[in-house]
């Protein structure tokens, strides 16, 4: 059975794994950019949610499918080397009268079945999280919340994936999907046609668009911007917690968090966007000073402004009143929609995965599906600075550019990029970016953003993939490092002289 | 009856950076006030009648530890020479070794000027 | 090469050359360890004169400059590894330090009486000066732009705008200029360039390139790559005036905006930082509030000359001698230097009377005709102008040192 998986990001990638699983599928994963998980996947707070803040009545799938994609990620973050921490998160009442709010929350926790959530007293808020905003209230603690490097996860996805026969097709865009008989048969790209017997549809902010090509065209998905602060990894104070506020009716607020690389980060704010908007991930003032303003309610003072490295967007993929469109239809038949996954999407990707695999395909659809009795889960990934000394010698006399620091703000060796380089050749990446270099390393995130390692990484990137060193582009076609050799504007003069 | 003219520049000699005022009768040149050295007086002399200028820039090397190597003229040449000057390195290639001071062309435009290396390759 | 030293210097910059240099004129035994793969740091990318105007009375590219001190290194033989990273400086005792240096060869534990920390500065970049919009390519900050012309021979982008008139900004506007780019505009914060008024001749007037002074590049916006900056007035606060927003077309953006000292390592060791230079608080000797860590160049204060950074490296090397010698600098009653009117940074934090030192500072703004004085002291001087762009360099003598009490104050007057 041919299926096909429209969209590379932790939701495709999360399915593909799933499906990868099994006997008999030819999957194909699609993806329109130069490499996986390059849209809303990479930018976002990179939260694995405890599953209490959806209403089961009023989201019954966002609310079953979170808490099951925690325990899930607990072991998949393992099983693919992706970090992640579980530091718990803590739903500040700022106010007396938030602390009500929380209590809502509690109701839901114990609905939905979320382990270990209660609600803490002043004190106790300050012994769980020192630098919180002392005048707080309370708090409702959820200890099984935790974090993730999100720009690695739908990379290691599509490795892992790719390793078990899965084939991924990067600069891949669909433009049609071709139904005969009520049936799917394939989708049109601009590379080329297809077959499929299923399509499951990943497609982020682009899944209307793709829904639509299948006959399916009764929602829209429209943007929902997210801007954050980050801050250096020296910079103080820091939390220990996932910390925001108790939610509104439009969003789950501010959080502030200390993210993987050891910084402190903030945001998101909530702006929705025109549905042309799907390429704005461009941050604004009014944005960041919400974010700065809202921040400062929940920590007891955040650092000095010159202390932030880096301020970004991403956006969100909203359906219309929140509601998840994860269904099999059957017209066309073979046609699977797994659209507007917002939050608590990351956190839900592996359960929306099996939910797909298990109540769509196999439930709904009637495909019988058998597991393979071979099937790796494992991805082994390491950086040389995360080995103990011995083995970091070890790995240093077999390759000695694994002693070579070509990003010194995150100790990450030239052997550790050419490593990057390798998988993400094997896994199918036709162009190697610099961006998919920084979402699988964290290199020109640091405190230099690049500004000293950028041109040290383009050249190990040109040398790898044999083309010039002007030609290494950020994330693909459009936005390459330079424009020619340092002649080409004096060339191009005095050739039109002539 | 020639035009008398007022010139008003910014000395670069030095970082004192004095304003040096020109005053002109058609090609003649009839004061130089407000320069506090010899040398700004000579260089407010050649800035209105023939401004020159040290040109620097790099071209390709071949067999370098870099691709590029880095040049400059050996003495300041006029002003308006520069973009011709410049068109000329474009194609220009040298083979390594190249040493500090290495001639790469010779007389540059006829201006008795020529261009050197200012890092080895 | 072995793994105990006198001196470790970090960095093979010219302040790093330098302090090595010295360090094994005056008999120590030296290892240098440098990040790339070459030594030489930023001059060996400065294809423009400029350099060497005080420490050699000639005026050289800074390609010529650095090569100068290369070639004097690599005649002394002096230990160094390259594509070397230290990982960390482990206190050991007060006499050595133990650094952890990751190399081809392995991580190696190098024992060390004295360190001279000399790895330069970073470049400030567009997140820190509060520009907000789309983050897409066609975005370099000066340095990068120069390395990728001056050393890999790569064009960065055709239509350009710089922001920064500080003297990088301006001197990548002229080698833009003369590549053949187009460059639009440098966009300048303060109401006056930054930068060496000669060079404003040189890199904006000789080529008509507009100067907006007072305005700031508040967003940049394009889809794949750079396609306009708004630019904003700012008032006399430096904050942008509702209304005055202007767009300047471009396909590229080069961030002049400023360099801050690299402390990653040195940090993480205990040293105090001064906020206002933002490099280490340190003594006549450039040794900084960790005994045996000294600190030289950019990683100390940022230079406007390489003369004055290749002078520091060569006080940390004599700074380091004294403490190998007598295993510690001297107990002392350190007078500290104390910033006075119109001084925004200082170097060193502390003198005494026991050395002549070579004071560093930066006034906060522009004045005309002036006297820098040192009241306690008695010392005074004339100057027709001070601008923050434009470094002080004065030496203080041991015998005016003695006349102070425990301070002494710096500080630019009117001259009436």
């Amino acid at each position: 059975m041919k299926v096909v998986i429209v969209g590379a990001g932790v939701v495709g990638s999360s399915i593909a794994r799933v499906l990868s699983q099994y006997e008999e599928l030819e999957i194909h994963l699609l993806e329109k950019n130069a490499d996986a998980g390059m849209g809303v996947s990479k930018a976002n707070t990179a939260i694995i949610h405890p599953g209490h803040e959806d209403d089961p009545d009023k989201y019954p799938l966002r609310a079953k499918l979170c808490v099951r994609g925690n325990r899930i990620w607990y072991q998949w973050t393992k099983e693919l080397g992706i970090p992640a921490k579980w530091p718990g998160e803590l739903m500040v009442a700022v106010e007396e009268e938030d602390m009500k709010v929380a209590e809502h929350y509690l109701e839901l926790a114990r609905r939905n079945g979320v382990p270990g959530v209660r609600l803490v007293d002043h004190d106790e808020l300050l012994k769980l999280e020192p630098n919180v905003n002392p005048n707080a209230a309370g708090a409702l603690w959820a200890p099984t919340a935790g974090l993730m490097s999100s720009p690695m996860a739908a990379p290691a996805l599509v490795e892992n994936a790719v390793e078990n026969g899965v084939r991924f097709h990067p600069e891949t865009e669909v433009i049609g999907i071709k139904v005969e008989k009520g049936e799917v048969k394939g989708v049109e790209t601009n590379r080329g046609f297809i077959e499929a017997d299923i399509v499951i549809n990943a497609a982020g902010l682009y899944a209307d668009k793709i829904s639509k090509m299948a006959g399916i065209d009764y929602f829209t998905i429209h943007p929902r911007k997210g801007e954050y602060f980050v801050f250096d990894d020296d910079a103080e104070p820091k939390v220990t917690r996932i910390v925001h506020q108790t939610p509104t009716p439009i969003t789950k607020g501010v959080y502030v968090i200390t993210e993987m690389n050891d910084g402190l980060m903030i945001g998101p704010t909530a702006q929705d966007l025109p549905e042309d908007a799907k390429e704005d991930t461009s941050t604004s003032k009014e944005g960041l000073e919400f974010v700065w303003e809202w921040a400062q309610k929940l920590i007891k003072e955040l650092p000095p402004r010159n202390r932030v490295i880096r301020t970004f967007a991403g956006l969100r993929p909203e359906p219309p009143d929140g509601r998840w469109i994860i269904d099999a239809y059957d017209d066309p038949w073979g046609f699977i929609n797994a659209a507007g996954i917002r939050s608590p999407g990351l956190t839900s990707a592996p359960a929306i995965a099996q939910y797909i695999a298990e109540e769509l395909i196999q439930g709904k659809l009637g495909i019988k599906l058998t597991k393979k009795s071979h099937w790796n889960p494992y991805r082994k990934a390491f950086w040389f600075k995360t080995l103990p000394p011995q083995k970091q010698n070890e790995l240093i006399k077999q390759n000695p550019a694994y002693g070579r620091v070509v990003c010194m703000c995150r100790t990450i060796t030239e052997g550790d990029i050419v490593d990057i380089i390798n998988r993400m050749k094997r896994m199918g990446v036709e162009t190697i970016t610099l961006d998919g270099v920084k979402m699988r390393s964290g290199v020109m995130s640091g405190t230099c953003q690049g500004s000293y390692c950028r041109i040290r990484i383009a050249n190990i990137i040109a040398r790898e993939t044999g083309i010039p060193l002007w030609k290494v582009t950020l994330k693909g076609e459009g936005t390459e490092y330079g424009i020619g050799d340092v002649k080409i504007l004096l060339r191009e003069v005095k050739e039109n002289a002539e | 009856m020639s035009e008398t003219k007022k010139f008003k520049l910014t000395c670069i000699i030095c970082p004192l950076g004095c304003t040096i005022e020109v005053v002109m009768e058609g090609d003649k040149i009839i004061s130089v006030t407000g320069c506090t050295c010899p040398r700004g007086e000579e260089y407010a002399v050649q800035e209105v009648t023939e401004p020159k200028r040290v040109v620097m820039s790099v071209v390709k090397v071949k067999g370098g530890m870099f691709p590029t190597v880095s040049v400059k003229t050996d003495k300041p040449v006029p002003k308006k020479l520069i973009p011709e000057i410049m068109k000329k390195l474009v194609d220009v290639e040298v083979e390594a070794p190249v040493h500090v001071g290495q001639v790469i062309i010779e007389n540059i435009l006829n201006t008795g000027a020529n261009i050197v290396a200012t890092r080895p390759a | 090469m072995q793994n105990e030293y006198d001196v470790v210097v970090i960095g093979g910059g010219p302040a790093g050359l330098a302090a090595a240099i010295k360090s094994k004129e005056l008999g120590l035994k030296v290892l240098l360890i440098e990040n790339r793969e070459f030594i030489g740091g930023i001059p060996i990318q400065c294809v423009h004169p400029g350099f060497g105007l005080h420490y050699f009375r000639e005026d050289l590219t800074g390609t010529e400059f650095i090569y100068r001190l290369i070639k004097k290194f690599e005649e002394m033989n002096i230990d160094h590894y390259t594509n070397a990273h230290v990982l960390e400086i482990l206190p050991y005792s007060y006499r050595h330090r133990i650094l952890k240096v990751v190399t081809e060869k392995g991580i190696l534990n190098i024992k060390a009486k004295a360190v001279i920390y000399a790895t330069g500065a970073r470049e400030r970049h567009m997140f820190e000066i509060g520009i907000t919009g789309h983050r897409v390519a066609g975005i370099y900050t000066a340095g990068e732009a120069q390395t990728m012309m001056d050393i890999y021979g790569i064009m960065p982008g055709k239509e350009i705008v710089i922001v920064g008139s500080g003297d990088v900004g301006l001197i990548m506007a002229r080698r833009f200029t003369l590549e053949g780019a187009h460059v639009k505009a440098v966009i300048e914060l303060m109401p006056y360039p930054g930068g060496l008024t000669r060079n404003v001749v040189q890199c904006l007037e000789d080529f008509g390139i507009p100067l907006y002074l007072s305005h700031a590049v508040t967003r940049i916006e394009g889809r794949k790559r750079v396609e306009k900056v708004i630019i904003t007035k700012v008032d006399e606060n430096l904050k942008p005036i509702p209304g005055t927003e202007e767009e300047l077309e471009c396909d590229t953006v080069v961030l002049a905006v400023g360099l801050v000292p690299y402390l990653k390592v040195i940090e993480k060791a205990g040293v105090i930082i001064d906020p206002a230079t933002k490099g280490p608080v340190v003594n006549s000797y450039l040794e900084t509030t960790v005994p045996g860590i000294f600190v030289a160049g950019n990683a100390l204060v940022i230079n406007d000359l390489v003369d004055y950074v290749v002078e520091q490296g060569e006080e940390a090397a004599v700074g380091a001698y004294e403490f190998v010698k007598n295993e510690g600098l001297p107990a002392m009653k350190w007078k500290k230097l104390v910033k006075g009117r119109n001084i925004r940074l200082v170097v060193p934090h502390y003198v005494s009377e026991a050395k002549d030192v070579m004071i560093y500072a930066r006034v906060a703004k522009p004045e005309e005709n002036v006297r820098l004085r040192f009241p306690e002291i008695g010392k005074e001087m004339k100057l027709p102008f001070v601008k923050p762009s434009e470094m002080i360099r004065i030496k203080l003598r041991k015998k005016d040192i003695a006349k102070a009490g425990d301070k002494i104050t710096m500080e630019v007057v009117p001259n009436e």
